[in-house]
């Protein structure tokens, strides 16, 4: 029997809405309107507005604190009035985890803000094809950074990534007994590490067996690694995790062989997932100062040899350009931000591209 | 759904044993190569551990006055231990909070609909760079911190956190643990998320045909569910804040005393700042008395992230 909820003759009656049990109105919610904790905010911030306006300080941070200051007891006072205790605790609760969400936000705005408005002034042209060769007060690039961000990490792709989904593919299709167990704890412990740690450690394993005072582009590379297999194994796990059962019993009924199975079936199956693991990793790492300014070292003219002299990257740079700006202050500061935008577009732009990647290539596993 | 049976495992396994040699072969070298990925993560984990030893070892038999600071390797390590917990600590008082307010916000408040893309954005704050998070510190977030410094200096002055004298500038344990609080935010509220959405739907749904509110319903059913969670979701917090480099580098004036005033310009040194400010002057045993710090550090972050990992994984066997 198909009955469109208008048919229903029990609707006529019921001049409740229906009851959503999580989220939505409930019966328990109390009398006052849905819009009454919007309309609370919206008044609140009015208020804040014309107190500011006559306190003549605008800015948005305060602005939005005392939008809270004011809504958080109007909003329970009201509501303990018209509603009673329980329901006024209920919306002071929402608003106030409300307002720690927003709290939350400020920051991830600001950064963005800032980032952006003072990392113009140099975000042109010859920043991205000049080098500091030379310079030493305003003009010159990231150049050299730029390039030896893209050696040191694409290295440290090169090593990490065959490594990580090799393991992953022994944690999900061949592992059993001790070595599995420990290597799942230990993954997520190395996760852990701190990346100035995996650092000291690469130049530590090169100190041994070169000599100490090394500062080499692969050795960075070698840190980055640490961090990144981790992270590349975590998600190609995940990944490998959903592909169902079915197609590698399908492909076993037909007498192939196991590892044909994963390399033909499964492999291929989790490709599009396994990409998007490895781009996010990489844009976890393609940020890391610390490992690198202990093991790669700071120069100014172009480097592409990992094997031979000092590498600079971009994250270096910025600390570099911010800590000894030169002769003139303001220049240096401006080089750091702009490399600071650099790293922030490169590593949203890997992060959205993956998910796209994943959302457009992806088979629907589930 | 679990994926990948025990069943389907042994099927792969008889199939690999009963055919023929060139197909067994095949099979060997490519099981043999994942065994040897697997040892081989393993291996670098105990090479970090390993050759940091031995790169500290010249620093622990050195003779005190060559170490820096003319100090025995103790006497160096610990106030620098000292600044790694405190500023740690500061970030995860700031950041728990927060966190599991975000965690409701995004699995029981905010719009379905909307839950998702809101996961995305606190998410974004995980994929910031720590060197530009230093930059925001130091020339934003410092500046705006002074008013807020005075203000504790001259009202809760008798709190010794707040003893001050005040800093000028903003470069102060308070600001980096905020700092630190917002790199962190992100892990410890993706860990409580999880979980709070796995509370147990008749739970909840019984609680608000109670008559709860929504309140009382997370407070009754969510919080005591998700307990555990926030609690190892901050240890993995607490782990990333000790570790952090960059941002308390470049935010700290540091000192290398030891004191609890947070608000002031003289501030204790966290282990990795004084590994980043010292390491590319230094020569000789220097350098491997920060290779000793380092080591310390190693052993703190893998101390408190193993704890996180056994509290996550008797918390799964518990819901199992």
């Amino acid at each position: 029997m198909n009955r469109t909820p208008d048919e229903n003759p029990a609707a006529a009656f019921d001049p409740v809405e229906p009851i959503s049990p999580i989220g939505g109105p409930t019966v328990a919610s109390g009398t006052l309107p849905r819009w009454f904790l919007p309309a609370v905010v919206a008044g609140s911030a009015l208020v804040a507005v014309a107190i500011l306006l006559a306190a003549g300080s605008f800015t948005i941070v305060v602005l939005l604190l005392l939008t809270a200051v004011i809504a958080l007891p109007t909003a329970y006072i009201w509501s303990r009035i018209a509603e009673g205790r329980r329901q006024a605790m209920d919306r002071l609760a929402t608003l106030a985890i409300g307002t720690a969400f927003g709290l939350a936000l400020v920051p991830l705005v600001s950064l963005l803000y800032e980032v952006i408005k003072r990392g113009v002034a140099r975000f042109d042209g010859s920043f991205f094809t000049e080098s500091s060769r030379g310079v030493i007060g305003a003009g010159g690039g990231a150049e050299h950074a730029i390039v030896g961000t893209l050696v040191i990490t694409g290295l440290a792709t090169l090593i990490a990534v065959p490594i990580g989904i090799m393991a992953a593919i022994y944690l999900n299709e061949y592992g059993t007994g001790r070595l599995r167990k420990a290597l799942t704890f230990f993954v997520d412990v190395m996760t852990g590490i701190p990346s100035i740690v995996a650092g000291l450690f690469a130049y530590a394993l090169f100190a041994v067996f070169l000599g100490p005072g090394i500062r080499l582009g692969i050795i960075g590379s070698v840190a980055l690694t640490v961090l990144m297999i981790p992270i590349v194994i975590r998600s190609a796990e995940e990944i490998l995790k959903i592909v169902p059962d079915d197609l590698r019993e399908a492909a076993y009924a037909l007498g192939t062989p196991k590892w044909k199975v994963v390399a033909r079936i499964v492999l291929p199956t989790a490709l599009a997932g396994l990409v998007t693991g490895v781009m996010l990793a990489v844009a976890r790492v393609i940020g890391e100062t610390a490992p690198l300014l202990v093991t790669t070292g700071v120069i100014d003219s172009v480097n592409t040899d990992p094997l031979s002299g000092r590498m600079q990257n971009l994250a270096v740079y910025a600390y570099t350009e911010y800590k000894d700006p030169g002769v003139n202050v303001q220049a240096g500061y401006d080089k750091a931000w702009a490399a600071a935008l650099t790293l922030l577009v490169l590593v949203m732009g890997l992060s959205l591209f993956a998910r796209w990647v994943y959302r457009r290539f992806g088979t629907d596993l589930r | 759904m679990e994926a990948h049976t025990e069943t389907t495992r042994q099927a792969g396994r008889l199939l690999a044993g009963a055919t023929g040699g060139r197909r067994r072969r095949g099979d060997q070298i490519f099981s043999n190569a994942t065994v040897i990925a697997a040892v081989t993560v393993l291996a670098i984990l105990a090479g970090v551990a390993v050759f940091l030893i031995i790169k500290s070892v010249p620093a622990i038999t050195a003779n005190p006055a060559e170490l820096p600071q003319g100090k025995t390797l103790i006497d160096y390590i610990a106030p620098l231990a000292f600044g790694t917990v405190l500023a740690a600590a500061v970030a995860v008082v700031v950041a728990v909070p927060l966190a599991v307010a975000v965690a409701l916000f995004i699995s029981h408040i905010a719009p379905r609909r909307l839950a998702l893309t809101l996961a995305y954005v606190v998410d974004l704050l995980a994929a910031i760079p720590s060197i530009v998070y230093g930059l925001w510190g130091i020339f934003v977030l410092g500046p705006a911190m002074v008013p807020i410094l005075d203000w504790l200096a001259a009202h809760l002055g008798f709190i010794p956190f707040f003893a001050g004298p005040a800093s000028v500038t903003g470069r102060t344990m308070l600001t980096a643990g905020i700092v630190l609080a917002v790199m962190i935010l992100p892990i410890i509220s993706a860990v409580a998320r999880e979980v709070f959405s796995q509370a147990p739907r008749n739970l909840e749904e019984g609680a608000l045909a109670l008559g709860a509110t929504r309140w009382e319903m997370i407070r009754m059913v969510v919080l005591p569910f998700g307990r555990s969670a926030v609690v190892s979701g901050s240890m993995l917090g607490l782990g990333r804040a000790l570790g952090e480099t960059m941002a308390v580098t470049i935010i700290l004036s540091v000192s290398g005393i030891v004191s609890f005033n947070l608000i002031s310009e003289q501030n204790p040194t966290p282990i990795a700042a004084n590994i980043a400010l010292n390491f590319p002057e230094s020569s000789g045993v220097q350098v491997n008395a920060l290779i000793a710090s380092g080591l310390v550090l190693f052993g703190i972050t893998l101390v408190v992230n193993m704890i996180a990992r056994l509290i996550i994984s008797r918390a799964n066997k518990d819901t199992e």
